[in-house]
């Protein structure tokens, strides 16, 4: 009885943390993958897999870290399994760049400022796409999750010099490839 | 967790890259608002709940069977016609040939009566008649009967 409470008070943490931390999952696999089926997928494999792991996570990083961390784990899997069965490439539902920037809301612009704005989230996306994995990940985290240096390295599992590393190129590239076409 | 940290160099540059010109700070503002929106957007759309394909074993094994019955009765059917189609150039051969001996063997007996013909007429005039030295013995008055 004593156990099925303690397993019910899991499920119940187990559900808030679901409910709490989805959408910046979902919103960071989205962003990384453009594939909206794709991006759900994984952020149901990775509550899977951490609803499995649930009695083994130690408390050692946040909760949102740990979580972020099977997912860009399972991400890395998916690309690396996707490159052995080369025959799947054809088979993608990634949207395209100018349709992924078609999500910008309005605010108080005008038509002309809107359409501006929209072809320069259409050169960040472009720049991102032209990106190494670990280049995109590290900026999808500090642009987009407006995650801290800690936390991505915490996240990706690599040294936070390497994530400054990493962030700097990516970065200088988006710069450089963002300049390049608006100037 | 501090591999690839040799790759730290340009770390020290990095205040000075995120120092970022307003134009970009912008661009990269709108982009996290669009993919916030975006995500947003697919989480909240309602979502049709799609059962899992699954195989549906029954309609598969009638298919089997079914194309299993209809490629036996169009083989068994097409095994019959060239069956059929054999035994119909066989008999015909047969035919053909019944009637290759027939002729043959009316030519051959046409040739033997007229072998015979020839053999009776050529006969009839070479050989005398048995009662032909009498004859030549007789008067023609004991010839004739007078």
């Amino acid at each position: 009885m004593i156990k099925a409470t303690a397993e019910e008070i899991a499920a119940q943490d187990f559900d808030s943390i679901v409910s709490s931390h989805r959408p910046q999952i979902f919103r960071f696999l989205l962003a990384s993958t453009r594939d909206v089926d794709l991006a759900e997928t994984l952020t149901q494999d990775c509550l899977l897999k951490a609803h499995r792991n649930w009695s083994g996570f130690r408390g050692e990083s946040s909760v949102l870290t740990w979580l972020m961390r099977i997912a860009i784990n399972l991400q890395k899997d998916h690309w690396r399994n996707r490159r052995m069965q080369f025959w799947r490439l054809t088979r993608t539902n990634a949207v395209d760049l100018n349709e992924a920037s078609d999500w910008l809301p309005s605010g108080e612009r005008t038509a002309e400022q809107r359409m501006l704005a929209r072809e320069k989230v259409a050169k960040v996306w472009q720049s991102v796409e032209n990106l190494s994995e670990r280049q995109r990940t590290v900026f999808l985290l500090r642009f987009v999750d407006e995650m801290e240096l800690k936390e991505i390295a915490a996240m990706t599992g690599m040294g936070e010099g390497t994530v400054k590393a990493h962030l700097s190129r990516a970065l200088a590239r988006v710069r450089k490839e963002f300049g390049k076409d608006t100037n | 967790m501090n591999r690839n940290d040799e790759n730290a160099k340009p770390a020290g540059e990095l205040e000075k890259l995120e120092t970022l010109e307003p134009d970009l700070r912008e661009a990269l503002g709108n982009f996290k608002a669009s993919v916030d929106a975006w995500s947003d957007a697919m989480m909240s759309r309602p979502r049709e709940a799609n059962a899992p394909a699954r195989t549906n074993w029954s309609a598969v094994t009638k298919w089997a069977l079914g194309c299993v019955v209809f490629a036996g009765t169009v083989s068994g059917g097409l095994y019959q016609n060239h069956k059929q189609v054999e035994a119909a150039k066989v008999e015909a051969a047969r035919i053909a040939e019944q009637q290759r001996a027939m002729e043959a063997a009316r030519v051959t007996n046409a040739d033997e009566e007229d072998l015979m013909a020839n053999v009776d007429s050529a006969v009839a005039r070479q050989v005398p008649s048995a009662l032909q030295p009498l004859a030549t013995l007789m008067t023609d008055d004991e010839a004739t009967g007078n």
